[in-house]
């Protein structure tokens, strides 16, 4: 009883299998991870002091150890089932194109948008790293007018930080502009 | 009963002020707006709006709530129908017959019974929720720490094993989810769990920082991975309106969409899905026009956006009465009561009873102001799915990035949504499902607490962990999802040697 197909007539051709005629072997990196956030998780756990009570008879290490034997299983039975030919179906949306392959280059250029932001807000303040931020984004997936996009840009940027920080007292950086805005 | 009658009286005389009004208005308009936007979900939806209700009082910030909750609902149908392809999984019917409607002309009576079929299992759905919620709370209210843990453990092999096609993606899904969850100091004893020596984890991860990195981030990173660079057609749209004809074809499949989606909304394993492609089945069986199907059959529409929509109110009953999620709008619902202090379950009808019934009623006024607004303002709602998709996604991380920041005002949080966004697109690319992750997170550590208060009680005997007949019967339930599979080829098998149909396909 697979519910994700649609009954009839789909609008949109039904995306074609990521993994095609091969096994989709990407799927074991997935795997890699789970086994080591399981490790981790061990090793996290067994670093932990036992401080066990009357209060608290199992103390802070047991779910953990529990988790992470459950993720290192998990792993086990995802790399036996993609070596079944197993394989998850992409994601798909309004926006989303399933069948062309991944575009490596946006993916990493909106993150770095997004790290440096993380970098700059503190610095600089929201209004500049925040119109950065949306500025460089839009740039990443394709808006070439430039001018236009940092208008827009700007506009959010300083309407937010008036609307949320100023006006709803949401915590929201000033920077360099202190005292300016 | 009375009494809570005259309970939600009162939760409308607190909302009946022109202040609370207005906070209901913004939420409904908001709501529907970010809805209505290709790419968002009802869930990131409220999690992307979570830092308008920052600076309000706990009970506006809850009449928002209900007012963006309702709000995104009524968006995304409006999505499913003037584009082509549906944005969740529970719009998907609603797509399909209502994106031919819109092909062959009929856009207008498509958007009229999605939008009055909302709103009519919005108002059942909600009256229903008055009736159940307090029903829940009276069984809920004797039911110790292991009952707990045995109804957390039946929601999160619930939300894991039985919604979406693979099992051990759920599963693993749902480990990550706890791990998320783990990090940060003990509450019991004090001890540094996965913090990494970091400070700013000592607090742990913000629910709002994990559904904000999966949702809108993750979202975002994958949808600059697959970008359609060609623009999305629109079908242009008037005034929804419905003839004589469409509202006597309508209103039973908005009645029966109804009663389908409202009892799996209630349900740990509900989810909308299931109720809307049920309602489509039983739509095109009774239907005088079981030809029309496929083609544009309003039924088709009306059934299945009742069905949506009743299901969501659904899933605020355990979600009030138990503190549990049953899908991710009610997660991130239930993040945010977190960050206002509230912890929800059977306690908080008597301890936060005006709250509760403020937020009832709002339901009931949102569901009526989305209903007086839906119908005229659809153009406008149309013309906003045809914002530039650059600009669209920058303005989600943009949003994302400033509600993120709001909850700590540490830059380190910003660094996490990242690493958490490119999780949540690993997880799409993967087929990983989002919502055991979430739910994971958020009722893990409740999970834990109650095993550990269980076993404090019984004094550190396992058999603490076993309470009365309630977890007796959880487990039961549990053991039958879990065993399922197993079952199933036995009874085909049978099946088979009996009649000698061919089994069903196996699930992976």
């Amino acid at each position: 009883m697979t519910m994700s197909q649609p009954p009839a007539g789909s609008p949109e051709q039904a995306p074609p299998p990521v993994s095609g005629r091969g096994r989709d072997r990407a799927q074991y990196g997935m795997c890699a991870f789970l086994a080591l956030a399981g490790v981790l998780v061990l090793a996290d756990a067994l670093g932990t002091g036992s401080a066990t009570s009357s209060n608290d008879p199992i103390g802070p290490r047991p779910v953990p150890i529990l988790l992470g034997a459950l993720l290192l299983i998990a792993a086990v039975v995802y790399a036996i089932d993609v070596a079944r030919g197993g394989s998850g179906e992409p994601e798909g949306g309004e926006d989303v194109d399933p069948t062309s392959s991944i575009d490596w280059r946006t993916v990493v250029l909106v993150a770095i948008a997004f790290g440096v932001n993380a970098v700059l807000i503190e610095p600089l303040g929201w209004v500049i790293s925040g119109s950065i931020l949306f500025w460089s984004t839009a740039f990443a997936l394709g808006a070439r007018r430039h001018l236009l996009t940092a208008v827009v840009a700007v506009a959010l940027a300083l309407t937010t930080f008036y609307g949320f920080a100023i006006g709803l007292g949401v915590n929201l950086p000033a920077g360099i502009l202190q005292g300016i805005l | 009963m009375i009494n809570d009658l005259s309970q939600l009286l009162d939760g409308f005389g607190h909302i009946l002020t022109p202040m609370n009004l207005l906070v209901a208005l913004i939420g409904v308009t908001v709501g529907t707006a970010v809805g209505v936007l290709p790419g968002i979900g009802s869930a990131m939806t409220v999690a992307l709006l979570l830092p308008l209700t920052y600076g309000l009082e706990p009970t506006q910030a809850f009449i928002m709530f209900a007012g963006i909750f309702y709000g995104g609902m009524y968006g995304g149908s409006t999505t499913s129908i003037l584009l082509n392809t549906p944005g969740e999984s529970s719009s998907v019917v609603t797509a399909i017959e209502g994106n031919k409607m819109a092909r062959s002309g009929r856009a207008a009576q498509a958007l009229a019974t999605a939008a009055i079929g909302s709103f009519v299992a919005g108002l059942i759905g909600t009256l229903l929720l008055v009736l159940i919620t307090p029903m829940m709370v009276a069984f809920a209210i004797d039911l110790g720490a292991p009952d707990y843990l045995a109804i957390m453990i039946l929601g999160f092999v619930a939300v894991s094993a039985v919604l979406g096609s693979s099992r051990v993606r759920g599963f693993s899904a749902l480990l990550l989810g706890l791990v998320i969850g783990l990090v940060g100091i003990d509450k019991v004893t004090g001890q540094p769990r996965l913090t990494m020596d970091l400070p700013q984890l000592a607090d742990g991860i913000d629910v709002i920082v994990v559904a904000v990195g999966i949702f809108a981030v993750g979202e975002t990173l994958w949808v600059a991975a697959h970008l359609r660079r060609r623009p999305t057609e629109v079908i242009p749209v008037g005034q929804p309106w419905l003839g004589r004809d469409d509202w006597r074809r309508s209103w039973k499949p908005w009645l029966r969409g109804t009663g389908l989606g409202f009892p799996f909304g209630v349900m740990p394993a509900g989810g909308a899905e299931l109720p809307t492609f049920l309602s489509y089945a039983l739509e095109k069986r009774l239907s005088k026009h079981p030809e029309q199907f496929g083609k544009g059959a309003i039924e088709g529409v009306a059934g299945p956006e009742a069905a949506n929509n009743a299901s969501a109110a659904g899933t605020l009953v355990p979600m009030l009465a138990l503190g549990l999620p049953t899908n991710a709008t009610a997660a991130v619902m239930l993040a945010a009561f977190q960050t206002y202090g509230i912890q929800p379950g059977p306690l908080l009808l008597t301890r936060e009873s005006t709250l509760v019934w403020t937020l009832i009623a709002s339901l009931f006024v949102g569901n009526l102001m989305l209903l007086l607004l839906n119908l005229p303002l659809a153009p406008a709602w149309a013309r906003l799915l045809r914002i530039p998709r650059p600009y669209l996604y920058a303005g989600i991380v943009f949003f994302a990035s400033m509600g993120a920041y709001a909850v700590n005002a540490q830059p380190f949080d910003l660094f996490l949504l990242l690493t958490l966004g490119l999780l949540g697109f690993a997880m799409r690319r993967f087929g990983l499902p989002v919502l055991p992750l979430i739910v994971g997170v958020i009722l893990g550590p409740m999970a834990e607490r109650q095993g550990r208060m269980a076993l404090q009680l019984s004094g550190g005997d396992l058999s603490g962990l076993l309470g009365g007949p309630v977890s007796y019967v959880v487990y039961a339930i549990v053991a039958v999802i879990l065993a399922w599979p197993l079952l199933r080829r036995f009874l085909s098998v049978r099946d088979r040697s009996r009649s000698g149909s061919t089994p069903a396909v196996p699930r992976p």
